[in-house]
């Protein structure tokens, strides 16, 4: 009986041990076929061509410059909005509403994060973008602040999230040490609580930004897809197109195996290394909490 | 005089970061009587316990050197084979803990991982193991109940009957009574008095009085080495090192 | 000396929370909207034929039936891959990887795969699934590319969930008599049964409302009846909402909200069963 066990728990054993290697063997293979398939863009298209500032397929330009700004600057546009707005809803909700205020809206920015982004992408096209187009007075409401703001919004049930648990870890001890020294509520939250919850808060940060370099559908469907090098600050009120979108417009009408087809992949690379560091660096700044995994991957 | 269970011969134990071990470990538990394992904090009793039913296989173990032998046979040989020894050698813990399940579910659950299906084996090894344990009156007629319901005490006789249950030769108990009110403790001590009578007892006790009560056999531990040892009441009432005398009458520890 | 401290102290005091409960309720009130508006629009176009029946009129009228069922075959088809190989992995990772290099690696790719961009894993997903292994637009190429996508979901979900089941129980198994395994079937992993598929409940509602993996390896529009096996393409609610608002002109608006709608039902109501089941099992618990 004792020889079946073993040979069993063996078994066993190895298959568990493999399944947990999995990951591993994923992000290899991950990267292998991205490389395979967007390497020879190098060769076909030279570096120089590739660094250039028109994206024009069909007359073969394969210059990604537009397409990397047009990320960079929806990216930081989306910071401004969920930084602000998603560090502030966090302090509010873990220093300045009731309890009951807590129990209620916490799941509800938490919904917010449960929504498909193409619903939000969606909402841009009917609602968003119109209203800036009527508000601000530009030709078309399919802007880079238009996916701006819709990315923060995505953003935000995230930041809130992890900054929200930051500041929750703070020991209490702090505060009471700070009120017991005179400072009033708000000067304890800025300058004791917020400070001491540093680390968790910059870890909300860089998801929020490894999430919004990411998206592809919201972005999509509000930002106008014109790849158009955006580098002034009025580049905000015109169409943009990220790199996300570049591939999920384009990807479908591409001959495979073709320059274009090549480059589109390249893309991929880039971002899956982005994606990569600023995982990595997000995941090394100090801040643990025992929920820390579970928001990493929301 | 009595049939000697286990040697101890030449035990030395190092943990990888350093903290308790023991040093050259040489002591023969007798069978069918309470061995008792005594000192201060440190001493190297619990991790000793842990050598005897192998469970020192779980912690990170620097080093581990010498011989245990049961019945004769080496414990401690890498060829051995660790499940039948847990079954041979039972353990109940200093804090009770009940699986998270019916108290009869608790008490055939080593039946169970030994392959047994009959109910019937079951339900007489429970019976007896509660019986032993002096649990069987107040639990008899709720065995379906969660055992969580079960009060501080019950638990830890419950404890003991499922490792009773589960039919072994030895029984370590570490500091069994020491979350448990007098009562409870009183009833816990009582039914080893009838079970060494069949089994062998080795018991890390939670007091010197404890010790001292129910010792057949005791052993005094410092930081690891095995000071003195001696049968029944000798090492409380007439220790030969001044180290004994000095824990026995409290002026440190 | 003017005692004017104080009063300026309290004054920062109360524009301080006003700015921050200010900056929560520009944040709170439009998630509020946004359901509601969507609720509202979509409600009307709410009906039984609505989601049973098969689209007509190049999709601008009838049901969307095909949707529903396609992204209902593509959660299944992602649980029946992620589901068994990330508990197995998260049991690695709870009860047999030591802390050493190797483990740390695991944890770093389990992170990366957790960051990479969606339309990532649709390239992915056509390189590997559709072209390389040529399964072709399917069910089964998409499957298999939100399976990956959603794996280090399920993998630190149910990690954490067997990571809260308290050691004792284990130490008091293998004292009885009991292997590693015996262990973890009996005791460990039905007590981290409720956490785990609560993460795995997460993990497919997300895998359930993600459009760019779909995009090139299993996603189609136009299908005239529902897939037959799992080497078809099929429809989706995402990629159709995604589609009939960009790309169809003349798309009866009432339509597109009531999509939307059904889509967020489906994604939202498995969010209420795995809350119900969390908080279910809380009460439940035995330790």
């Amino acid at each position: 009986m004792n020889k079946t066990l073993n040979r069993r728990e063996t078994i066993i054993s190895a298959i568990i041990k493999t399944c947990g290697y999995s990951a591993v063997l994923f992000v290899i293979l991950i990267f292998f076929f991205l490389l395979r398939e967007g390497l020879p863009a190098l060769f076909e298209v030279k570096l120089g061509a590739l660094l250039a500032t028109r994206w024009y397929p069909i007359e073969n330009h394969f210059g990604i410059l537009p397409l990397i700004t047009g990320s960079l600057i929806v990216t930081m546009g989306a910071m401004l909005v969920a930084i602000p707005f998603g560090i502030g809803t966090a302090v509010f909700l873990s220093e300045i509403a009731p309890r009951w205020m807590r129990e209620i809206l916490k799941p509800l920015v938490e919904l917010l994060g449960g929504l498909p982004s193409v619903v939000l992408g969606f909402l841009g096209i009917l609602v968003l973008s119109p209203f800036l187009r009527v508000f601000l007075d530009l030709p078309t409401g399919l802007t880079a602040l238009a996916g701006a703001l819709l990315l923060g919004g995505i953003s935000i049930p995230t930041t809130v999230s992890i900054a929200e648990d930051a500041l929750d870890s703070v020991p209490q001890g702090y505060r009471e040490g700070a009120l017991a020294l005179g400072a009033t509520r708000w000067q304890t939250i800025w300058r004791v609580t917020l400070p001491a919850a540093c680390s968790g808060v910059l870890t909300a940060l860089m998801l929020g930004i490894g999430r919004t370099i990411g998206e592809t559908m919201a972005v999509m469907m509000v930002t106008g897809n014109a790849p158009v090098l955006a580098i002034k600050l009025a580049s905000i009120f015109h169409p943009v197109r990220t790199m996300t979108a570049t591939i999920a417009a384009e990807m479908g009408e591409v001959a495979k195996g073709s320059t274009h087809y090549h480059v589109l992949f390249l893309i991929g690379l880039v971002l899956f290394i982005i994606s990569l560091g600023v995982n990595i660096i997000a995941s090394s700044v100090i801040f643990k909490s025992k929920k820390r995994a579970e928001r990493v991957l929301s | 005089m009595a049939t000697i269970k286990i040697i101890i011969q030449n035990l030395s134990l190092q943990y990888s970061d350093g903290t308790e071990s023991l040093r050259d470990i040489n002591l023969d538990i007798p069978a069918n009587a309470i061995t008792v394992l005594f000192g201060p904090a440190g001493g190297g009793k619990s991790s000793l316990l842990r050598c005897l039913n192998r469970l020192n296989d779980l912690t990170e173990v620097q080093t581990i050197s010498g011989k245990i032998l049961l019945d004769g046979d080496n414990i401690l040989d890498p060829k051995t084979d660790v499940i039948a020894l847990r079954r041979r050698v039972g353990m109940v813990f200093a804090r009770p803990v009940v699986l998270p399940m019916s108290i009869r579910q608790n008490l055939t659950y080593g039946l169970e991982l030994a392959g047994e299906k009959r109910k019937s084996r079951m339900d007489e090894a429970l019976e007896r193991g509660l019986k032993l344990a002096a649990l069987w009156e107040e639990v008899q007629d709720r065995l379906e109940d969660p055992a969580i319901a079960l009060s501080g005490g019950q638990q830890q006789r419950l404890c003991l009957a499922r490792v009773l249950a589960n039919q072994p030769e030895v029984i370590l108990m570490d500091e069994p009574t020491s979350g448990l009110d007098p009562i409870s403790t009183g009833k816990v001590e009582t039914a080893l008095q009838e079970l060494k009578k069949n089994y062998t007892i080795i018991l890390v006790p939670h007091s010197v009085q404890q010790a001292a009560r129910t010792a057949d056999f005791a052993a005094f531990f410092l930081q690891g080495e095995l000071v003195e040892a001696a049968e029944g009441k000798e090492l409380f009432t007439h220790p030969r090192q001044k180290r004994t005398e000095d824990y026995v009458e409290g002026r440190f520890g | 000396m003017k005692r004017r401290f104080p009063v300026d102290r309290f004054l920062i005091q109360r524009l301080g929370v006003s700015v921050i409960t200010l900056t929560a309720l520009l944040t709170i009130v439009p998630i509020i909207g946004v359901f509601s508006y969507i609720i509202a629009k979509g409600a009307p176009a709410l009906s039984w034929e609505f989601l049973t029946a098969m689209p007509n009129s190049g999709m601008r009228a009838g049901g969307i039936l095909p949707a529903i069922v396609g992204t209902f075959y593509l959660t299944l088809g992602t649980a029946v891959f992620s589901v068994p190989l990330g508990i197995a992995a998260a049991i690695y990772l709870a009860e047999y990887a030591k802390e050493n290099w190797l483990t740390r690696l695991i944890r770093i790719a389990i992170i990366n795969l957790a960051g990479i961009p969606s339309v990532v894993y649709g390239l992915f997903g056509l390189g590997l699934f559709v072209l390389f292994l040529k399964f072709g637009t399917s069910i089964l190429s998409a499957s298999l590319t939100l399976s990956i996508m959603t794996l280090p979901v399920i993998i630190s979900a149910a990690e954490e969930a067997l990571r809260a089941v308290p050691q004792s129980f284990r130490t008091v198994s293998i004292s009885l008599g009991g292997t590693r395994w015996q262990t973890i079937r009996k005791i460990v992993l039905p007590q981290a049964l409720p956490g785990i598929i609560t993460g795995v409940i997460l993990g497919l509602e997300r895998a359930a409302g993600e459009t760019a993996p779909i995009l090139f390896t299993g996603a189609a529009f136009f299908l005239p009846h529902l897939p037959g096996s799992i080497l078809d393409a099929t429809m989706a609610l995402p990629y159709h909402l995604f589609v009939i608002s960009t790309q169809v002109p003349g798309m009866p608006i009432q339509i597109q909200y009531g999509t939307a709608l059904v889509l967020i039902i489906f994604v939202l109501g498995m969010n209420l069963v795995a809350t119900v089941i969390r908080s279910r099992a809380r009460a439940k618990r035995q330790w």
